[in-house]
Formats: structure tokens, sequence, C-alpha cells
């Protein structure tokens, strides 16, 4: 059960002078369960490759399965796949168009062939799981706050009970406090209703947090796809993309070049601290801290496994 | 004397029901007293909705306050006869970078307010050639804005202020809508423009990272003024911030939960080398 | 078939007509339309294509583009050269059933139709090398005397350069509200006409509260930036003419005097 794309090439206005190749011979299985970051710059092809996911682009060469299906068969059923593969665009608020925020979701699952009533009942199921209170149910999407807005406009796609979510930039626009709460509701919707979901971000730092597997995008291509912390070992690369690595990534390689024993790909407030709190612990018990560092000079290479076995023995200590 | 100066300034708005009643009537600023000397870097903080745009948009008379008075280089803008005398003292830069472009050439665009200020020819010409060099923007001067990335635009939006020889600069979330680089880029040229101009800044926003190199810092909730510092104050208080929706950096946060965890480092650490010498003594 | 348009797109060359003034240049067209209807024979028509000719060879814009924006009209081109070829009463050169064909209709046809290609192109012409931005402030100027009467000229010419400004992004804009809503199941292809007006709602609404708000923040950026009204307002890009200009004017007199000519001898 995924999403296959093979060799999938697509060029804007092929054939003409205009021509711009935005996605160059992907290859890519997202199987179901995922959490998917994605991260490229502006016209990494990023965009392209997501309206690819549910048929709204079809692709120049190559093919995207379904479950195993070609999307682009003759008979295949496209409605279907893309309220199985919701998509929520950049600024979802700016699709909003009923009078009230219910009858805004049904529209979905409306079309998916629902009565008003069967709809109503997945609507309100969705608006309770991006966390819009009951009391707004009747308003009009115009006189909520931004938050609000976007997560009615989740819950539009959320309401067509899709497998997969893919979410373009959920966040952009809102402020700390509204970014935590829309990415914790996601994380919600993929540990506790198993959705699927595809991330794309500009912040390293979210993804971090929340993304199992991490795609970057360069020029329309993919130029890694590992976990958050194999990927943001390439750091450096990252950089000369254009992109970076998450804050903590750099706090703790100074901290390691300082001579801190830390596990410099800890990309996370909380990885970071508990990688600090066991290299100062082990700092602090003289014996084991000084034998470790001076083993250290000898052999860099081995730094991770001491840190290791430096944090088990500060522990005994204590 | 500060060149902007707010004494207890209040905007209120009504909102109307279906009818046309007025249904009730909302502070949006509230109380709030400024003053900012000439040349400091200004950041303003605060969750949406908590009155920092309706604050800004005072600070060159897009709004005239509905209570207090605020005093834009010496100009009341209650009092002040001609409006554009304001405006071009306190020039505006605004968050949607397609907004607020008006020319279909990046120089035309840049041109535009000297032309409605009524300036000649060869002044308007001299004028957008300095902006454009200052914001680095000389080699996209005959472009399409349609075709430039979210932070050129705004650097155009920029330049298009800077022509009016403004002696403030007030940014409204210039950021919010651009990518990682787009914020760089656009910071470095503000940044540039205070230090090398000595253009005095008031930046909005909701991006910590941004605002570790102010002079100043103001938190806006609920129409008031609630915090108000150096970054470093502002930053050592982690649980407040949270409190009024905001966030510390990431460096600073880490610091924080360090010290709670009962590491003994200072509170309101902002870069990473005050962190890592903290730590490794 | 939007990039097929090529009226009203800018083509950006270094040639002798992007060089012109605009005022020049919409004198040029209007002179040209006059033309096209005062010449009524084969010989002025000649004449007319010469200049023709001799205008897409200054104008350094490539012919293929230039004749891509015909595509648009061929449509009404073919209908109206059907109707001109069936109906107009003549010599019978050839028939069937009701159908005839006649000398007179093919004239009148082959006629219409070069009048409506030559109007396009002329007008394309005009605006390949002229940026949006010169063609309203050259109409401004043009029409500047109707500031007597109490025309909102300046404000008008405003409007244009606005609208051109954002047709691009609106363009862009309704793709995307149209891909978001057909992710969510809307089907803006099949159904009858009214059911498929009914199933625009969700493009045409958020489309028009989009352009509100863009519309009100740019009176806001212009606003802040002393937008006052043409009053007292100067330019950066002033016209003037230049001796181009001048032998600009003598041409197209020249060959206002010749159609003229023509229609006075009936050659």
């Amino acid at each position: 059960m995924s999403i296959e794309l093979k060799n999938v090439t697509y060029t804007y206005s092929p054939g003409t002078t205009y021509a711009i190749t935005a996605l160059k011979n992907i290859n890519l299985q997202i199987p179901e369960g995922q959490f998917l970051g994605i991260i490229g710059h502006t016209g990494s092809g990023k965009s392209t490759l997501i309206q690819h996911l549910n048929a709204l682009i079809r692709p120049t060469e190559g093919e995207i399965l379904y479950h195993g299906k070609n999307i682009w068969d003759e008979d295949y059923d496209r409605r279907k796949l893309r309220s199985e593969v919701g998509l929520v665009f950049q600024y979802p608020e700016h699709q909003l168009f009923e009078n009230d925020v219910l009858s805004d979701v049904c529209f979905g699952p409306m079309n998916q062939g629902l009565s008003r009533e069967q709809a109503e009942v997945e609507a309100r199921k969705a608006l309770a799981s991006v966390g819009l209170k009951e009391k707004h149910f009747k308003k009009s999407p115009f006189e909520l706050s931004g938050g609000q807005k976007k997560r009615t406009a989740i819950a539009g796609v959320l309401a067509m009970n899709p497998k997969y979510l893919i979410l373009d930039e959920p966040t952009a626009g809102l402020d700390p406090r509204g970014r935590d709460e829309i990415l914790d509701q996601i994380a919600y919707l993929h540990k506790e209703r198993g959705i699927s979901i595809v991330l794309v971000s500009h912040s390293m730092e979210d993804i971090a947090k929340y993304a199992s597997r991490l795609i970057v995008m360069n020029h329309g291509e993919v130029a890694y796809d590992g976990t958050p912390r194999e990927v943001f070992q390439n750091y450096r690369e990252l950089e000369a993309m254009g992109l970076a690595a998450p804050k903590m990534v750099y706090i703790m390689h100074e901290l390691s070049g300082r001579g801190l024993n830390v596990d410099v790909n800890a990309s996370t407030v909380e990885e970071a601290k508990e990688s600090i709190l066991a290299a100062l612990k082990e700092k602090k018990s003289p014996l084991q801290g000084k034998a470790v560092s001076a083993e250290k000079k000898q052999d860099p290479l081995s730094a991770r496994s001491e840190a290791a076995a430096g944090g088990a023995a500060g522990e005994e200590q204590v | 004397m500060g060149i902007i100066k707010a004494l207890k300034l209040c905007f209120e708005y009504q909102r109307y029901d279906d009818e046309g009643n007025i249904q009730d009537t909302q502070k949006a600023v509230d109380q709030v007293d400024l003053d900012i000397a000439p040349g400091q870097f200004i950041a303003i903080l605060g969750h949406n909705g908590s009155g920092k745009s309706t604050l800004a948009k005072h600070m060159n008379a897009l709004l005239l306050p509905t209570e207090g008075t605020i005093i834009i280089d010496g100009m009341d803008t209650k009092e002040e006869p001609e409006l554009w005398k304001i405006r071009q003292k306190a020039g505006m830069v605004f968050q949607n970078p397609d907004n607020q472009i008006i020319g279909t050439v990046v120089e035309e665009d840049v041109g535009f307010g000297p032309e409605n200020i009524g300036l000649p020819t060869e002044k308007i010409w001299k004028r957008v050639d300095e902006s454009l060099q200052k914001t680095g923007m000389t080699a996209y001067r005959s472009h399409s804005p349609n075709k430039l990335s979210g932070g050129q635009k705004q650097r155009v939006a920029i330049a298009g202020v800077m022509a009016m020889r403004p002696s403030c600069i007030i940014l409204d979330e210039p950021t919010a809508m651009l990518d990682p680089n787009g914020r760089v880029e656009v910071l470095k040229a503000v940044h540039d423009l205070n230090r090398l101009e000595g253009v005095t800044v008031i930046l909005i926003t909701h991006y910590m990272e941004e605002v570790t190199d102010a002079d100043r810092v103001f938190v806006m909730d609920s129409g008031h003024i609630v915090m108000e510092g150096t970054p470093r104050e502002i930053f050592s208080q982690v649980e407040k911030l949270k409190e009024y929706r905001l966030d510390v950096p990431q460096v600073t946060e880490l610091a924080h939960e360090l010290r709670l965890s009962g590491v003994d480092i200072p509170e309101g650490i902002l870069t990473m080398e005050e962190l890592a010498g903290a730590l490794c003594q | 078939m939007i990039r097929d348009i090529t009226v009203g797109q800018y083509y950006p060359a270094e040639s002798v007509l992007h060089g012109l003034d605009p005022r020049t240049k919409l004198f040029g067209v209007l002179v040209f339309i006059i033309s096209v209807f005062v010449f009524r024979t084969f010989p002025g028509y000649l004449v007319a294509t010469i200049f023709l000719v001799g205008m897409i060879a200054l104008c350094k814009v490539p012919p293929s583009f230039i004749f891509r924006g015909l595509k648009p009209i061929l449509f009404i081109l073919a209908l109206t050269m059907v109707f001109n070829v069936l109906l107009t009463p003549g010599e019978i050169l050839w028939q069937w059933k009701f159908l005839r064909i006649t000398r007179e209709g093919l004239v009148l046809a082959a006629k219409m139709a070069i009048r409506l290609v030559y109007l396009v192109i002329g007008s394309s012409i005009l605006t390949l090398t002229t940026t949006p931005n010169q063609l309203t402030s050259g109409m401004e100027r043009a029409f500047r005397p109707l500031n007597r009467l109490h025309v909102p000229v300046h404000e008008v010419a405003m409007m244009m350069s606005i609208a051109l400004r954002f047709i691009p992004i609106l363009l862009e804009e309704t793709d995307k509200i149209m891909k978001a809503q057909i992710a969510r199941g809307a089907d803006f292809e099949t159904g009858n006409i009214i059911q498929k007006a009914k199933n625009m709602v969700p493009l045409l609404v958020p489309l028009f509260i989009s352009a509100f708000r863009r519309a009100n923040d740019l009176a806001m950026a212009m606003e802040a930036r002393c937008y006052h009204g043409g009053d007292e307002r100067t330019q950066m890009k002033p016209l003037v003419y230049s001796a181009k200009d001048r032998i600009a004017y003598l041409i197209l007199l020249a060959y206002l005097a010749a159609a003229i000519l023509f229609r006075i001898t009936g050659w």
C-alpha cells in the first residue's frame, strides 16, 4: 500500500522556448503510515512534486502508481484518488467560499456523493479532529482568526477521509503558537487516526521535530532521502543548496568543536538538551571525563560510541 | 525628543451586525506610550490580532488615533493638514510583496513615491538610482516585478520607500510570506539601511530569530504594550512570552531548558557563541 | 489559449518602433485603422500591405510571434468569411441547392478578412513594442484635454496600468484555487450550462475575495507612498518627442494622404 513514482519527469510548456523542467526522473515510494517531510528552496520542484501525487498534474514522462495501479490509466477513477490522497495547498484559507464553516467542510464529502446529512457527520468529525470548537461551526469562515481558517480548510480535505494528507507549508503566516498548534494537530492525525502525512515545509526545525523521513529537493531532483538525522549530517551540502540544517545541529557542532562530548546529530531542542546534560555529567565526573577526553584526542572517529560509554559511566557514579 | 512618540494612543473600531447597528466596540490599540529615538532598530512582537499592525498604521498616518496622540518627527498626525509630509518621513513596507508594487517595471515602481510628491524628473531619477543601489537592486531595475523572488520583491518595496528619503521605515511583517533565504535577504537589507544610512527601523515580526539584533523590543498583547526591553531582557522571560502566544529563539529555548535541568548558565542567552561560551568554560 | 493572445503583450527588443513616443504610435495605429477602411481596392490594400510589412520589419519582433495573435480570431474570421461568401447576391459562380457562391461574395469576404487581420496585426504591433506603462502614459497625455470636461484621465490611466500588472497574478491565482477545489472533488468540466455555472461558485467566490483583498492592500500601499491623485504629480519618464517622432509623423501623414488620394481617384 503506497504511492510510487517511477522515472517521473515534468516539463512546463514543453516544446517551447519557455520550457522548464521542474522534475527530473524522480523515483520515490511513499508507503502508508509514514510522516514524510519535504524540503527545498523555492523553485526546487517540491510544489510540482506534490501535485503529481493526487493527479492534479500529469507527468510528462514516467508513471505514478497508487496501490500498484497506474493513476493515469484510461479507466482509473482519479476523483476517488483525490479523496484518498488529500492535498492542502499553501494558504488554504483562500479557498473557503461557503456562508458558514460547516457547509464549507461539507463541500468535499458532498462531491464524493454523500447527502448533506451524511456529509455533515463527516464534517463534524473532521472539524473536531482539527480542534475547531462547535461554537464556530455556524460562523462565516471570514470571521475566524488566521489559524482557525487554516484548520477549517484542512478539515475540508480531512472530511473526505483521506489515507494520505499532503500539506504545503500549513503554518505560513501564523504566529508561533499558531504554528505549534497546527503542527501538533497534524502529528495527532498521524498518530491517532493513522493518516499518512506528507509535510512540505521551509522549517528544518519543524521537520526535525515531526517527520520520520525527510526528502530534500534540489533543481527538480531528490538530493537526499533518509531520516532527518541522516540528512542533517550533510549540513554543509545543504547550505550549498541554499538550505540550512536546524539550529541545533550547528550548536552541537560548535559545542563539540569546543571539546564538549555531545551528539552532533541531535536536531531538536529535546535531543540537544539530553545530549548536553549527559556530556556535562561526564565532564563533571573528573576521572572518567578526563580519561575519555584524553582518549578522544587519540581517536576522534570513535567519539560517538565513547559519548554513549561516557554517559553510562556518568550515570553509574550518580 | 524621539522620532516617534505616542501618548496614550488608542484606536477603537466598531463591529456592525447585519442591520448595520453597532454590535460592539473593540480597542485594537489601548493606551500605548512609545518614545523611539532616531537611528534605533526597534522590533515589535505580538501574536496575530494583538494590535501591532494597527499600531504600525498609526506611524504613517494610515490610521488616525481615536484617542491620544502620536507624533512623527514633530508632526502630530491628527493636526497635520498634509498627511503626505508624515508619510514621507515614515515609510511603510507591508506583508504581501505582490500587493504593494504598483509599477510594471522595477525602476518605475521605485519612482512612484517621488512622482507623487511632485519632484522634478531629474531628482526622481537620482533618487531611484540611489535607492536601488542601497537595496542592491540596481541589476534588476528594468525587470518586471512579477519575475522576481519574494525577497527581491520586498527589496523593491523597501527601495520604493527609501526613494522618499524617510527618516524612519516601518515594516509590517515583511518576511511572513517569504522562504528562509528571502527572509535573510530582506533582513540584511533592513539592517544595512539602519547601520549605514541611520534610518530608524520599526520591524514587526513573528520570527523570534529576527529580533535578536534589535536595540529594543516591544511585545504587544490585546492592544497593550506588555513587555519592553533589550532582546536579552525580553528573551530571558521564556514562560511569559509563551503566555503571549510567542516563542523564543531555539538557542534561548535550549539554554532555558538546560537551566531548568540545573545547569548553571545565565538566562536570556541569544547566540550560539554565548551558549557555547557558558557551557565550555 | 491565454498564451496565444499577443494583443496587450509586450515584446522587449530594441527597435525604431520600440523607441518611438507612445503618442506617435497611438497616432500611427489610428492612421492605419482609418486607412484600412479608406482603401477600397486591391491596389489600395497593396499599399497598406507594404506599410504593414515595413512596420513588421522595423519592430524586430519575430513575425511568427506577431501572427500568433491571430489564432484567437480565426474562428470569427472564418465565420464572417463564410457568411460573406454565401450570402452576398451577385454573379453566381457555383450553386448547390440554396447555397451559392458569387463573385461579389468572394471579393467582399477577401476584403473583410484583410481588414480584420490587418486591424489585429496593426494593434498587436503597438502593444508588442510599447510597455503597458508607456501606453497608459501615452493615452493619459493624448486624452489630457478631456480633463477640462472633468473626465478623470489620470485615474483611468492608473487603473489600466494596475489592471495590467495584476492580470498575470490573478491568472496564477485562478489556477491555484481551481486546483485546490479539484483536490476537494470539485468538477469544472461536466454537466450542462446551468450546472457548470453553479460549479464555478467555489472558484469565483474565493477569486473575488482575493481580488478585493489585493485591491484593499494596494490602495493602502499607494496611500502610504503619498499617492493623492493626479494633481501636483510629476513623472519619472515624461513623454518628449524626438526627431524620430517628427519623421514618423511625416511618414504617417503622407501615408494617410495616399489613402485619401486612392479613395478620391477610385484606384
